[in-house]
């Protein structure tokens, strides 16, 4: 039987549920909260600050460093062991690069720009979530940027494209392609492209494709939240 | 002719589109890529002829020189104070910028200032990596012995001191308080009257929080005059 049918009933191209807040964390520099669906990431800012150990500053630009975290309580019944693991460390490091091409930490020698993001609850696109969340920090702590970054999770369930997989579609028995692509949205440039499972080269064109659609609603929703801060 | 996608005083965010075309100029916080103008920031945008700019909303303090600052002496040093100006890195002030009065050598330096005392000084130099060296030699400059510190972010700074000092002079007269902003967002209040203190920390606290609407002046000064019920200062004596 072909998957003809999404198990949460949306449309094969539709998100789930966007809600996105700017300035939720006071103390921090910038802070967001980015939910999709029952994903919720949260992102603070912190910096620019002096960076030790001295021998990890660099003396023409500013360091960016990302701390990606699931809260233990956050998975569907099982306890996520705190402190950090091999995939939290992949995934802080590709947040890092997925935001820095639109950074620019040059007036800031030797100095580090600390991010941490906090997932409260997940069900699958937290990396994508993460970046959202993060990328509206950054912008909400007043740093020059050359766009934002909308990130989203698309795939493949029987050769069916799905946009923003959630966690049900993730693990679905019959195998599954899960591709995360974070871009900017104002220049389509892609700053994170990951694949697990296996597609085929016309494949993955539509689903960048369907990436860019869902990237420019995210960013919308990005745009919004960080301009409601300043209304009234 | 460029065309121009936004209104004087729109609130935009990084990436947005300004204007088309090459009629028109990025200013801070824009810039220009390719033929487009894009905001890099997120601001108010502010049209002055064909120059685009954004006058930001949040902003981490970046010293420049010349910029009255209040800090925190956070470390003494055999020839130098350290001095915590909400930037990442500490300031310095060397031993002859210290003070206009003589300091004989090998004097206590933390009878001069002690580490927790906060000065207003001002910035003499910003070197390419970022070192900062305040001084204490000008008018006005010296240590804050009395009164209390209220931190804001640097990007509200204009607005507290307003057009030709206009908002801060209409709390100094009302409050009779007298107060220092320091362009790195710390700013310094001391009245006789704590009761007309806490009303200009008040005020500050009000241009801090709304400081992007239109009109504020006389919001701040209905504020003042209802705080103060008739008990301010210069107004009541005109």
């Amino acid at each position: 039987m072909a998957y003809s049918k999404r198990i949460s009933g949306r449309k094969f191209d539709e998100l789930r549920e966007i809600k996105a807040e700017v300035g939720v964390i006071p103390r921090a520099d910038g802070s967001a909260r980015f939910q999709i669906g029952k994903t919720i990431a949260l992102a603070a800012v912190y910096g620019p600050k002096a960076l030790f150990p001295k021998f990890l500053q660099k003396s023409d630009t500013g360091t960016l460093r990302c701390y990606y975290n699931m809260m233990s309580f956050s998975g569907s019944g099982e306890r996520v062991r705190p402190g950090p693991s091999r995939r939290s460390k992949e995934i802080s490091y590709i947040t890092q690069n997925a935001l820095l091409p639109v950074l620019d930490l040059k007036e800031y020698p030797s100095a580090v720009v600390e991010i941490y993001v906090e997932l409260l609850q997940t069900d699958a696109g937290t990396r994508c979530a993460g970046i959202t969340a993060a990328a509206m920090a950054l912008a909400d702590a007043g740093f020059p940027m050359r766009d934002l970054v909308s990130a989203i999770s698309v795939g493949f369930v029987e050769g069916k494209l799905l946009v923003d997989i959630d966690n049900e579609e993730e693990h679905y028995e019959k195998g599954n392609t899960d591709i995360p692509i974070a871009m900017m949205p104002r220049t389509g440039e892609i700053t994170l492209l990951q694949m697990d499972g296996f597609a085929s080269k016309e494949e993955l064109k539509e689903a960048l494709k369907a990436a860019k659609a869902a990237c420019m609603q995210i960013n919308k929703a990005q745009i919004e939240a960080l301009k409601a801060r300043y209304k009234k | 002719m460029g065309k121009i996608n936004v209104q004087d005083k729109d609130i935009v965010v990084p990436g947005e589109a300004l204007a088309e075309g090459m009629d028109y100029l990025p200013s801070g916080g824009a810039f220009r890529d390719k033929e487009n103008i894009y905001a890099s920031r997120v601001g108010i945008v502010s049209i002055n002829g064909r120059v685009i700019k954004l006058v930001p909303l949040n902003l981490r303090y970046m010293p420049r020189r010349g910029d009255r600052v209040i800090g925190q002496v956070s470390d003494v040093g055999p020839n130098a104070w350290y001095v915590e100006i909400g930037f990442y890195k500490e300031a310095a002030i060397t031993l002859a910028e210290g003070s206009s009065e003589y300091i004989p050598k090998g004097a206590d330096l933390t009878q001069y200032y002690a580490p927790g005392d906060y000065i207003i000084a001002s910035v003499s130099s910003v070197s390419k990596n970022n070192s900062i060296n305040l001084s204490l030699k000008g008018p006005g400059l010296r240590k804050l012995s009395e009164g209390r510190i209220l931190t804001v972010n640097p990007a509200k700074v204009p607005r507290i001191i307003g057009k030709e000092a206009s908002m801060i002079s209409l709390i100094k007269n009302m409050t009779d308080c007298r107060v220092m902003v320091g362009q790195n967002g710390l700013i310094w209040v001391s009245g006789m009257d704590p009761e007309k203190e806490r009303i200009a920390v008040e005020a500050i606290e009000i241009i801090d929080k709304r400081a992007h609407i239109s009109g504020l002046t006389d919001e701040i000064k209905n504020f003042l005059e209802k705080g103060l019920g008739g008990k301010s200062g210069v107004l009541k004596k005109d």
